[in-house]
């Protein structure tokens, strides 16, 4: 047991550049504030840098607190590429929106080292602590839209809820402390396979520490604030909320019962699956409801927390090795759609209605090709990344014969083809509404889709790299 | 150091994807020469990168001429591995060379040909397609590879004969084409599967290793190889149009006429043939299912030449012509002679694609005018495009020294003298043959001879974009023949190339006929080609008019040719009208609109209620969300307790 820096190297890398840029921005010109995304984007270039480095490195540091193994480098990357591609959608947006705040970039960039930790911890109140430093860091950005009053009401209700569940959550790690003495998870683990009886704080501990990341990962009956929250919040914002905050919360999840609580999989297990089915049958029929696309792919990153979950509980190696495919899958996607409708919604992001992507072929024929795309992987259609990752994550829940939770996910998935075709219906089988001049494409969101769609469909066709890092990384 | 084709003879599928790519994508906007140089230019290059490869390849010993180029591996699930995989032995070496570079005539004569049509970047984009998709076909190293080529030539093939898509006709065609090739795919992917699950693998190599090894005789009686074989073989009929899929070619006349001369004459309508002479080692070991290639080779050979003869669109009459030159190919594979089978194949690309370049100088030259009967006295005005079809015809026809002599001389003789033949063969393809010269000549001189009425508009040759590729074909029309001589001549070289490939094949005994024989067999298909160029120069030269006094004379016999055996209407009757019947009373009205879309409207109208009463949970205030976290809690808490307890 050592310090060892180097094992969360990443993460001081990305709080130094979150430092520097919180200092710098105050004496950047207000009309060039956008700009400090660029060394935003080279801090967490150097920490994703770092990650590929320490590749295969193996060992704890902190004194036992903080794991470096394959898996939390894994999702390192992942936070990390996540994290640069809503940069690069965000600069523009910023300059558009005219939201001259370089604190924009340090907060994300602090958000994101708190998922990291959140990859890596090896203890409950680094866990704890890591989603803190993301949810605090994200209060403020969803509230970025000043001249809104939806951002600051949906931030609000976020912090408010947010603070109400992580009361659960912090309430649940005690009671595991009281049940076990300790809240290292090697440490719990051990308690738990030589213990005789299981106390009932193990219970009250397990249901709430389910209940605080669950409320992060956005899955039913936690969900509620999702569509009001996404829908008030910047875009690039809800993009982060939906790709990246929800993925922390499930890695963190996923550690804490794979590796903390296996004795007690059976219990989970049974848990979550039932959570999956709700989260799925809420997500997609919810969604097929709205009229509002923000509000739309909120529920549908809620259907997606259940497609996830189903990989969860099938709680074997090819599960989890499914889920970190998935995670990847979905951050293309995902954050590929949010930046095209970030272009087309325009200034003050008045074009969110769907009916508003009526015949926008006509006018947008690359982009609404492109959202179409991400749209159709969403909707898991072969030849896209997202039917991969469906393909894999519930091929391994039928390894650990959970078949009716497969069937029920096909359903759902049916089910959610309506509403992700209905505006690729509505994009090339309508005419335009209104005659408008094409939204202007800023460079570097044609990057970020450009990326997205390329990844979209590389791993659509040919899924064999992130799975082979990924049954590296699937660990337990 | 020189380029080593050997490792890097692979980019040459690389060009003409690249080409299609590009004009497909961005075509519309470059302006026609662009589209046309891109296009001419990559095809090129690729020919050039195969030939630079022959070059090389030739120089290697016969044994060696196996080159394999692993690209990546594709599908990887359990046991079942298929590779992106290239394999390169005398067999493909000659598919590609024929497909490069008559397909690279075919572009530049386009350049021309397609000029005054709207979409000449669409039209490109679809050639060069078609170059890579063949080229897959042809060099690909296992039958997945393969079928995927297949599927992709047919695709290209459906594009362009619709390419007209604002004539309803060349709309059904391309569709007739389509469907009819999907009977004979499903029997060409039933093929692979049975080969999967017998070999565990659907490579080439590994395949024909395990057949040399678990089959040492040849199949006594139908077994797993015959059904393998004759699966594999009703894909072949679909796309070589053979008898009883052979219905869509001659309607495929309706694409313009160099893809005419490309897809449906010189290159894919001989994928039948190439799937079939490239699986030799199980063929070869199944010989009845080969009596029944060589029988339906030799009945479409000789049923197909009858139908031509009184065809009076030029473009159909040399589309029976290639239904009935694929039949003689059949034979040759039918009867065990796979490497005469493939010099046909090969002869015949030149001289049919010249045929067809030709026709559609003419057609060209007459402003869209197809009728045989309109046409006449066009020597004159068109000289480069009748010399050089006068060379096709008479290299059709088997007049030596021409090319299609040799190799159609080398499969009657084959025919004859083969372990498998039979003199009936031989006679089905020597009668045939005469009618093949009858029709042939037929055609020559209603288009160039007699008396025509161009004097008001004299039609001429076109640029030299139409008349060098006509003049290259005519050059290999005349010599690629030399290269294959029969025994009583010299070596047949040709042969010799291709037998790496076919090293797997079973042997049903050498035959061994002497040279007068072989002779006097040639001097009798000779006989038969003169007989009908005789009957022809009497009905259309000589005395012009006895033709139709003729068809007066025997009205149900013209009318039964002139309505080609009626095959079409038989089909329309036991096919397609009852399916038609059936999938629009029961499919449609009753399970589609009731049932179905009963079902589906219901569910769908089922989720949108629940859908709106999920949505008025969400009220938009933070103490019933509060409240909804707060009893999801409680309900989680009761589980774990209840689940512990």
């Amino acid at each position: 047991m050592d310090l060892e820096y180097t094992t969360l190297l990443p993460e001081i890398i990305l709080s130094l550049s979150g430092i520097l840029l919180m200092m710098s921005a105050p004496m950047v010109d207000r009309e060039r504030q956008h700009s400090l995304g660029y060394p935003a984007l080279l801090g967490i270039g150097t920490a994703f840098a770092a990650t590929v480095v320490q590749w295969g490195l193996s060992g704890e540091g902190f004194y036992g607190m903080v794991f470096q193994d394959s898996f939390s480098q894994l999702c390192k990357l992942l936070f990390l590429f996540s994290a640069a591609a809503i940069t690069l959608s965000a600069m523009s947006y910023l300059e558009r929106e005219k939201l001259l705040h370089g604190e924009f970039f340090a907060l994300l960039s602090f958000a994101t080292v708190g998922m990291c930790l959140m990859a890596s911890s090896a203890d409950l109140i680094l866990t704890f602590l890591g989603l803190e430093i993301l949810s605090v860091s994200t209060y403020i950005l969803v509230a970025f839209r000043e001249k809104d009053p939806k951002s600051t009401e949906s931030a609000l209700k976020y912090f408010i809820l947010g603070a109400f569940s992580t009361a659960f959550l912090l309430y649940g790690i005690a009671f595991i402390y009281g049940a076990t003495g300790t809240t290292r998870y090697t440490q719990v683990a051990d308690f738990l396979s030589s213990a005789s009886f299981y106390p009932l704080a193990l219970a009250l501990g397990l249901a709430l520490i389910a209940v605080g990341f669950g409320f992060k990962a956005a899955v039913t009956p936690f969900h509620v604030w999702t569509p009001d929250v996404y829908e008030g919040a910047p875009l690039p914002i809800a993009m982060h909320l939906a790709v990246s905050s929800k993925a922390a919360a499930l890695v963190a999840l996923l550690r804490i019962f794979y590796q903390m609580l296996p004795d007690l999989s059976q219990q989970w297990e049974g848990m979550l699956s039932i959570s999956a089915v709700l989260t799925m049958a809420v997500g997609n029929i919810a969604a097929l409801t709205q009229t509002n696309i923000k509000r739309m792919l909120a529920y549908s990153s809620i259907a997606h927390a259940g497609y996830l979950l189903v990989g969860f509980c099938a709680n074997n190696a090819s599960g989890v090795q499914a889920m970190l495919f998935y995670l990847f899958a979905y951050a293309l996607m995902n954050v590929g759609a949010f930046t095209v409708i970030q272009v087309m919604a325009r200034d003050n992001e008045r074009f969110l209605s769907i009916s508003d992507f009526r015949g926008t072929a006509r006018r947008h024929p690359y982009l609404s090709a492109a959202l179409a795309s991400f749209l159709v992987s969403l909707a898991g259609i072969p030849a896209t990344a997202g039917f991969m990752g469906k393909l894999f994550m519930f091929a391994a829940a039928i390894e650990s014969q959970h078949y009716t939770l497969v069937v029920i996910a096909l359903l759902a998935s049916a089910v959610g083809l309506y509403y992700y075709l209905r505006v690729i219906v509505l994009m090339y089988m309508w005419e335009p509404s209104d005659i408008l001049e094409p939204a202007p494409v800023p460079l570097s969101a044609k990057i970020v889709i450009a990326i997205m769609i390329i990844g979209t469909f590389y791993l659509g066709i040919y899924p064999k790299p992130i799975l082979d890092l990924a049954s590296e990384a699937a660990i337990f | 150091m020189p380029y080593n084709f050997e490792n890097g003879f692979w980019v040459l599928i690389l060009f003409p994807l690249l080409g299609a790519a590009v004009n497909g994508l961005m075509g519309k906007r470059f302006p026609a020469g662009m589209v046309a140089l891109i296009a001419c230019f990559m095809s090129g290059l690729s020919f050039l990168v195969a030939f630079g490869t022959f070059l090389q390849f030739s120089n290697l010993p016969g044994e060696s001429r196996v080159l394999s180029k692993h690209l990546f591996t594709w599908i990887e699930s359990g046991n079942f591995v298929a590779s992106f995989g290239l394999l390169l032995d005398p067999l493909s070496m000659v598919m590609i060379l024929i497909i490069t570079g008559v397909g690279f005539l075919i572009h530049v004569y386009s350049t021309r040909y397609m000029r005054e049509h709207p979409g000449f970047y669409r039209y490109f984009a679809y050639l060069n397609l078609f170059i890579f998709m063949m080229s897959v076909l042809a060099l690909a190293d296992n039958y997945l590879m393969m079928f995927i080529g297949w599927e992709g030539v047919g695709l290209c093939s459906y594009l362009l004969i619709g390419y007209y898509f604002d004539r309803k006709s060349a709309g059904d065609a391309a569709k007739k084409a389509f469907i009819v090739n999907r009977v004979g795919d499903a029997g060409f992917i039933l093929g692979v599967l049975l080969i999967f699950r017998t070999f565990q693998s659907v490579e080439f190599i590994p395949v024909f290793e395990q057949v040399v090894r678990r089959f040492p005789e040849a199949e006594a009686s139908f077994g797993i190889l015959s059904a393998i074989a004759l699966l594999l073989f009703v894909g072949a009929i679909g796309k070589s149009a053979q008898i009883p899929l052979y219905v869509w070619l001659p309607d495929a006349m309706e694409g313009p006429t160099p893809v005419s001369a490309l897809i449906h004459a010189a290159t894919m309508v001989t994928a039948g043939v190439y799937l079939t002479a490239r699986s030799a080692a199980l063929y070869s070991r199944t010989p009845e299912v080969l009596a029944l290639v060589a029988s339906i080779g030799a009945i479409t050979a000789l049923f197909a030449a009858l139908i031509a003869t009184v065809q009076t669109d030029i473009k159909r009459v040399l589309a029976y012509s290639t239904v009935s030159q694929l039949g003689y190919m059949f034979i040759a594979v039918g009867v065990g002679a796979f490497g005469a089978g493939i010099f046909h194949l090969f002869t015949h690309a030149f001289f049919k694609a010249l045929l067809f370049l030709g026709a559609g100088s003419v057609i060209l030259a007459l402003h869209h005018e197809q009728n045989l009967f309109k046409m006449g006295g066009l020597r004159r005005y068109l000289p480069i495009t009748s010399l050089t079809m006068w060379i096709g015809t008479l290299a059709i026809s088997g007049i030596p020294p021409f090319a299609g002599f040799f190799s159609k001389d080398e499969i009657l003789a084959k025919a004859y003298e083969s372990p498998l033949g039979s003199p009936l063969l031989w006679a089905l393809g020597l009668v045939a043959a005469g009618l093949t010269a009858f029709y042939m000549f037929r055609l020559m001189f209603l288009t160039f001879h007699g008396r025509g009425h161009h004097e008001k508009h004299p039609p001429r040759e076109d640029s030299n974009s139409v008349s060098i590729p006509l003049l290259f074909l005519a050059l290999f029309s005349l010599i690629a023949g030399w290269i294959g001589l029969p025994p009583y001549l010299g070596i047949n070289r040709f042969e010799h190339f291709l037998e790496p490939s076919f090293r797997y094949q079973y042997q049903h005994g050498a035959s061994e006929t002497a040279h007068t024989s072989e002779l006097l067999l040639a001097s009798v298909t000779i006989l038969a080609a003169v007989l009908g160029i005789a009957v022809s120069y009497l009905l259309y030269v000589r005395k012009p008019g006895t033709s139709g006094k003729l068809a007066s004379r025997f009205p149900s016999v013209y009318r039964i040719l002139e309505r080609k055996f009626y095959v079409d209407e038989i089909y329309d009757f036991l096919v397609v009208h009852p399916l038609y019947r059936l999938a629009v009373r029961t499919l449609w009205r009753t399970i589609d609109v009731r049932l179905i879309d009963g079902t589906v409207n219901g569910t769908g109208s089922f989720f949108q209620a629940w859908g709106h009463l999920l949505k008025r949970i969400q009220a938009g205030y933070a103490r019933i969300y509060a409240s909804w976290v707060l009893w999801g809690a409680l309900l989680v808490i009761l589980y774990c307790y209840f689940s512990l307890a």
